[in-house]
This record gives C-alpha cells, structure tokens and sequence, in this order.
C-alpha cells in the first residue's frame, strides 16, 4: 500500500511537472517500423529540436479508419495527425472525420516559390483533407537464385507456373491482384479499371487469378513477404516497395524487383478535425511537408517524395551511402499504373465479399 | 416459531430490540456487504461486457444514416408509389439535403451506407453532392439526372426509399448470404458472393474437430496425470502447464517454424527419408495448420478439467469392478468412464467456444482454408468499416452459442459439468 502511494504521487508530481513547462504533446500516428523511423529523423527530431515547446508522441497503428471512427464518434479525439492511405483519407474526409486544408494558404510553397497546389505531383492531390507524402509502390519481387540463370521480366511471367515454378507470396485482398491478373491475361494497364467494370472483366480477372491459385501463400502484414522469401517459401512476392529496399539493399537478400505492373499509390497526412491540438499540428505539418523535408526523408527509405521540388534534392542513403534515385518507385512509374481511387470506393466491399468466397471455392 | 416458543409476546435480542428485526439488520449488513464485493465485477461486466454486446447488436439493425442526414428527401419519398422515377418534389428535396449533407460534411456517411446494398452508390452520393453546390434553382429533377446516370435508375430509388427506415435487416441477410435484388425482393447472394454460410459452417465444423482431437489427446494424459505418483504427475503437469503459461502469439509463431514447408517437421521428414525434398507437406496456411496450432492451445482447458474430475474418482472403484469380474475394459467403460463424463462436458464446452470465436491463430496460420468467421468479423470491424454488418454476423455467433449452450443443458444438463 505504501508502495502505491508513492507510485501514485510520483504519477501526480509527473503531470504536474508536465503542465508546469506549458509543452504540448502532438499525437502523431504512422505505420511504424523503418518508415515511422524515416518520418522521426527527417521531421520529428528536427522540429522538436527547433520548438523545444513541442513533444512529438509517436504511436504506431497498423492503417484504417477504424480506430479513427471510434475515436470521433466517442468523442474524444486523442490523436492530432494521422498518415493515411489516400483511399482511408478520402473516406475519412467524406465521413467527416479529418480536416479539410487550405493547401495554397496553409503549407509551405516550394523554395522557388511555387504554390503547393502545382508543386506537389500532379494526380496527389485528391481530397482536401490530405497532403501527400510519399508514393510508395506495391510491386513484385522474386529470388534470383529460383530459376538458374532465367529472370522475370513481366508480370505475365508471374502467372507461368511452368517456366516460373514456385509459391507466390499475394496480400490477401481483392485490390491489386485483379488489375495484376488482368494485365498478365493481356490487358493495358491504362485499360484495366475500363475491364474490371465489366462483369466480364471481373470475370476473367478472378479466372486468371484461379490459374495460380493453389500455388499463392496468402499474405496479410507487411512484413511477411520479405521473409517468406528469405525463408525459401516463396519464389515471388507482393510488397511495399520501401519493404523490398531493405531486404535488398540492407539485409543483402538475393531478391530483385520486377517493377513492370508496379502499382503506384499515394501516402500522406490527414489532421482529425475534432483532434485537441489543431492550431499546433497545422504549423508541424507545414514544416514537415516543405521541400526540404520530403527530400530528407527519401535518405532514409526508398518512397519517392510527393513535391516536384523535392525530387531532385533526392541523394544518398544516410547510413548505406547508396544512391536512392534507383530505388524510388517514381523512377519506374512507366512500368506501372497509379490505384484506381475511384472504382475501388465504389467497388471494394463487393469485390472484397466475392475474393473471400472464391478464396472459399 | 418464536412466537410459538413466546405464547404470543416478542423474542427480544441481547440489545433489547426484537430478535426479528435486530436478525433483519444483521441479515440487511450483510446483503450490502455481499452485494458491494460483487459490485466492482459487476460494474466492470456491465461496462466491458454487456453494454458494447448491446450496443453492436444495434448497430446491427440500426439504420439513421438516410433518415438523419437526408430528412427532406425521406419525408418527400413517404408517399412515392415505388413504381416510376419520383417527380420534382422529390429531387428537390435531395438537391436541398445533398448541399446540407455536404456543408455538415456528413454526405459522405449516406454514401458509405447505401454502398453496402449497392456497389456504385458511394460515388453517386458523394459526386453528387459536390456538384449539387452549382444548383441555384429548379428544375431540379432534369439537373439532377444530368448529375450521375444512376438517378434515373429505378433501383437507385428503390435502394434509397428502403433505407430511409430507421431500422434494417440488410445487414442480417447479408450475413446469411442474402440480399435484395432489384425489385426489393429478399433473394440468396450471386454464388460467387455466398461466404458467410460456409464460413459459419466451417467455424462449427472446426470447432467440433478439435473438441473431439482434444478429448481424444487429453483423456489419457488427464488419466496418466492423476493416478502416476505425485512426483511424476507434478512433472507431467508442469509441462501440460508450461504451453498454458506462454504466450499464444508465441506459441503460434513456433507453430509456423515447426510446421513450414523448410520447416523443423518437414526437415526431418525429408532427413529420414519419409517425403522427398521436392514433394515436401504443407502443413501450415491451411486447414492442417490451423487444427494443429489450435489444439495445442486449446488442449490444457481439456486437460485441467478432466484431471481435476478423474483426481476425485476413488481407484477402489475400478478395484472393486475388476474383483467382481470384469475383464479391465469392460470395468473402464462401464465404471470409470461414466464418472467423467462431467469433466469431458466441462471441457468440452470449453474448448467448443473458445474456438468458435478464435480469431489470431487462424489468422496467422489459417491461410485460405483455414480461417474462420471471427477473421470476417475482424475484417468488417478493422478494414471495411462495415460495423452493422460485423454486429450482426457476431450477434449470429452468439445466438448460436448461446442455443447450442441451451441444447447441451437440454441433452447432458448443466448441473453435470464439473470444472473439479
């Protein structure tokens, strides 16, 4: 008893020595792992050092709105700023759930004074309620050392089990792997949400899928391709490109990407529009969206940075000393194709019902 | 009987008060005493428990997303017959609540609900109500229709005039596999859409495997547990407990290591010639590993049961039955095992209902074939958003729980489980 006593006056001179120094501590949430890392050293670390007022909690949270939700609707909302999917911040916005944001009179313009509305990429900027950050790919990777010496080159020769034997490693959703099966039966990549809107499309997307079916390990967490690589128990793989980097570049796996069918998609902030701290996280915000900041933070993973101004700053690797041009997905944003936003809002809950029945099949 | 043994005058208390109140009082302390030790357990049941039970059981059937946020348009399509497009009133009305929708910045909700009945409506709201902003004056109805091809759809009314009622099923015949089609008629989901039935079928079917593996698995430990001598059955207890005391992520995790096709198990197999290297078992991410990794997390809540109740079966019992004559299976059929049959309800019922709801180890060792309805719950909770319909598919579950509970006090009696 005297034991909690003390503990529960230490707890108390705690908050009060808390509120004495009149800090204010911003909630920010992120994916955690190397990319929350990233986010620490190019922005956090920084801008805690210039405003020694602010404290920077960072919580890890593993996407979606649902905590998000529940946080509104109760009432209290304890986190300031949330990196989101665009998809999440379009919903969220919709929903009423995060704020909307002047771009041009609330964040910083390019140093050569560029409003932000032309100097992020053009296609970014889809919801006012979201300044991006980063484009990050979802892609295929593979071992080199599965096949001797032959390597895969598109992603038909992902769905050929004969030339290309072995497990492949899928997330676990309906989003991505259609458009991949559709593009490996042949289809343009420009066409595919045109096809997938068909019930033929649709189809034929979940047929060709069928043909590789028995050979997928299905994937739910980020972290699992890499190793399922790694381990030997998959050939090929889907996964975040930022993922792939450091198996490649830092682990030394003997993997590769195939960036033919890369599908593009944008990451970024939304600020909750009942969060406790707006005025204060609009300023962090502004600082860690600016130029400068986007491009430090392309030292520390290999996500493209969402400014035009941002990609020629782009350099080495802080710690590895690489080039990262190479590695950033918007290199190779030929290869690939940007998410379909639009026809997955309106789609995914059925499309994700009919992927989990087929996987029953 | 106080006032027999008095010949009509009061029993007094040592205090001089009457024995019946002063016993009242006495009786009363310790009422408030009994109830204030269950009052934290049960305030901290009601508050973890049974409010967010009920309250996802509403949201189950709760349906105010078109009636709040679309008031004028639920009120003008009161009287609309259902048969044609509705006329300007109507839209009108819907030009008016889609730019309030949009201003509270709410639309987005209604969109997000009418979404579940039919794909494409998410959209339709959503762009709707940003281009309604330019409508200043009517008509309405030709704008609107130039808004979105969809409003001249019969069904998108259909949809919409379904939901302006504050309640729904939708959400329960979704989780049957049923949906209305475009007439409004209560019709089975497309086959490639029906997931929920099997996935329920297929969570009862699992659950009853490993219940049935687990008494098989436990019955002889339980039995070895509680007739070794002590210091061998300390021992064997011990490692029955040890798994029990780990965490199940842990255990799961060492599953997957033990059980993938580079694995411990296929290793071996390939080591001792039993499989070839290129024909290795796959044992995990799918129905096999999920039955494995699950038992062995399951199997001490059969064990302690059994064990406890076999500790308390006397063995002159099974002495007596084999000096009467009985050959030993017989005396362990007829005499030994009717007198566990209270452990085996008690652990079975245990074990059958925590896997109904298990949710972590299919998920990580599941796969495609192994995974259960309680992944679609966390689903429909975490990644869709769809709250209704994940209350109403874990209302299902627990109904069928609770009637399966039902039926096994009907059958075997309640009153005869025994945890010890």
């Amino acid at each position: 008893m005297k034991k909690l006593l003390k503990y529960s006056a230490f707890a108390i001179a705690m908050v009060g020595a808390t509120s004495a120094a009149q800090a204010v501590d911003l909630n920010v949430v992120s994916w955690g792992g190397a990319y929350t890392a990233s986010q620490m050293n190019a922005y956090h670390k920084p801008y805690m050092k210039a405003n020694p007022g602010v404290k920077i909690n960072s919580i890890d949270y593993s996407g979606g709105l649902a905590e998000m939700r529940a946080q509104t609707e109760a009432g209290n909302v304890t986190w300031d700023l949330v990196d989101v999917v665009l998809s999440d911040a379009i919903t969220g916005c919709d929903e009423g759930m995060f704020r909307p944001i002047d771009i041009d009179k609330e964040m910083a313009a390019a140093p050569d004074g560029t409003p932000p509305s032309k100097d992020f990429l053009k296609g970014t900027l889809l919801s006012e309620c979201f300044i991006p950050q980063i484009i990050y790919s979802t892609a295929f990777a593979y071992r080199t050392d599965a096949w001797g010496g032959k390597k895969p080159t598109k992603m038909a020769d992902v769905f050929d089990l004969k030339n290309f034997p072995g497990k492949r490693a899928l997330q676990k959703k309906a989003i991505n792997n259609l458009e991949w099966a559709l593009i490996a039966d042949g289809v343009p990549a420009s066409k595919v949400y045109e096809v997938l809107d068909t019930d033929e499309g649709k189809d034929r997307a979940f047929k060709k899928l069928g043909t590789i079916k028995k050979d997928v390990i299905w994937w739910t967490e980020g972290a699992v391709p890499p190793q399922l690589l790694a381990d030997g128990e998959a050939v090929f793989g889907t996964g975040y490109n930022g993922r792939w980097f450091s198996a490649i570049a830092e682990e030394k796996q003997p993997f590769s990407m195939l960036w033919d069918g890369q599908v593009l998609d944008i990451d970024g902030w939304a600020v909750p529009a009942k969060g406790k701290h707006v005025k204060d996280v609009m300023t962090f915000l502004k600082y860690a969206t600016d130029t400068q900041r986007l491009a430090d933070q392309a030292k520390y993973i290999s996500y493209g940075p969402a400014r035009k101004s941002s990609g020629p700053m782009v350099s080495k690797h802080a710690t590895l000393g690489i080039e990262m041009g190479p590695h950033m997905p918007t290199k190779y944003a030929d290869q690939g194709f940007m998410t379909g936003f639009k026809w997955w809002a309106d789609n995914g809950d059925e499309m994700n019902e009919r992927f989990a029945a087929w996987l029953l099949q | 009987m106080a006032d027999e043994n008095t010949g009509g005058g009061v029993v007094l208390a040592a205090d001089g008060s009457p024995l019946k109140v002063s016993l009242n009082r006495a009786m009363r302390k310790n009422r408030i005493r009994a109830l204030l030790l269950v009052t934290p357990l049960f305030v901290f049941i009601l508050f973890s428990f049974l409010i967010p039970i009920f309250d996802m059981t509403m949201r189950s059937v709760d349906n105010w997303h078109v009636g709040t946020l679309m008031p004028k348009t639920t009120a003008a399509l009161e009287n609309w017959d259902g048969k044609n497009i509705p006329d300007e009133p109507v839209f009108a009305a819907l030009v008016a609540d889609l730019q309030a929708g949009l201003k509270s910045r709410e639309i987005g909700k209604v969109g997000t609900r009418l979404n579940y009945e039919k794909s494409g409506m998410r959209s339709m709201i959503t762009g709707s109500a940003r281009k309604s902003k330019k409508i200043k004056t009517g008509p309405y109805k030709e704008k609107v229709l130039k808004m979105h091809k969809k409003w001249s759809d019969l069904e998108t009314w259909t949809v919409i005039k379904r939901n302006t009622s504050p309640y729904t099923i939708g959400y329960y015949l979704n989780a049957v596999d049923m949906k209305y089609d475009k007439k409004g008629d209560i019709v089975m989901q497309p086959e490639n859409r029906r997931i929920y039935g099997k996935l329920f079928m297929r969570t009862f079917a699992i659950s009853l495997a490993i219940t049935v593996i687990c008494i098989v698995l436990a019955y002889p430990i339980s039995y070895l547990l509680a007739t070794l001598p002590l210091r061998y059955s300390n021992l064997l207890m011990i490692f029955v407990l040890l798994p029990f005391w780990t965490s199940l992520l842990v255990r799961t995790t060492a599953w997957i290591a033990m059980l993938q096709s580079h694995g411990v198990l296929n290793d071996l197999f390939v080591f001792f010639g039993l499989v070839d290297d290129d024909h290795r078992l796959q044992l995990i991410h799918n129905l096999t590993g999920t039955i494995i990794a699950m038992t062995h997390i399951l199997l001490p809540f059969m064990v302690l049961p059994l064990y406890s109740v076999m500790k308390t079966i006397p063995p002159s019992y099974m002495r007596a039955a084999l000096s009467l004559g009985a050959n030993p299976v017989v005396a362990f059929v007829r005499v030994y095992m009717p007198q566990t049959l209270s452990g085996i309800g008690a652990g079975s019922i245990l074990v059958f209902i925590l896997s109904i709801g298990y949710y972590i180890t299919p998920a990580l060792v599941g796969g495609t074939g192994g995974t259960l309805i309680s992944n679609q719950i966390a689903y429909h909770m975490q990644s869709s958003l769809n709250w209704g319909l994940a209350g109403a598919l874990g209302a299902l579950l627990l109904f069928s729980v609770l009637a399966l509970y039902l039926l096994y006090n009907k059958l075997v009696g309640i009153d005869n489980m025994r945890l010890g």
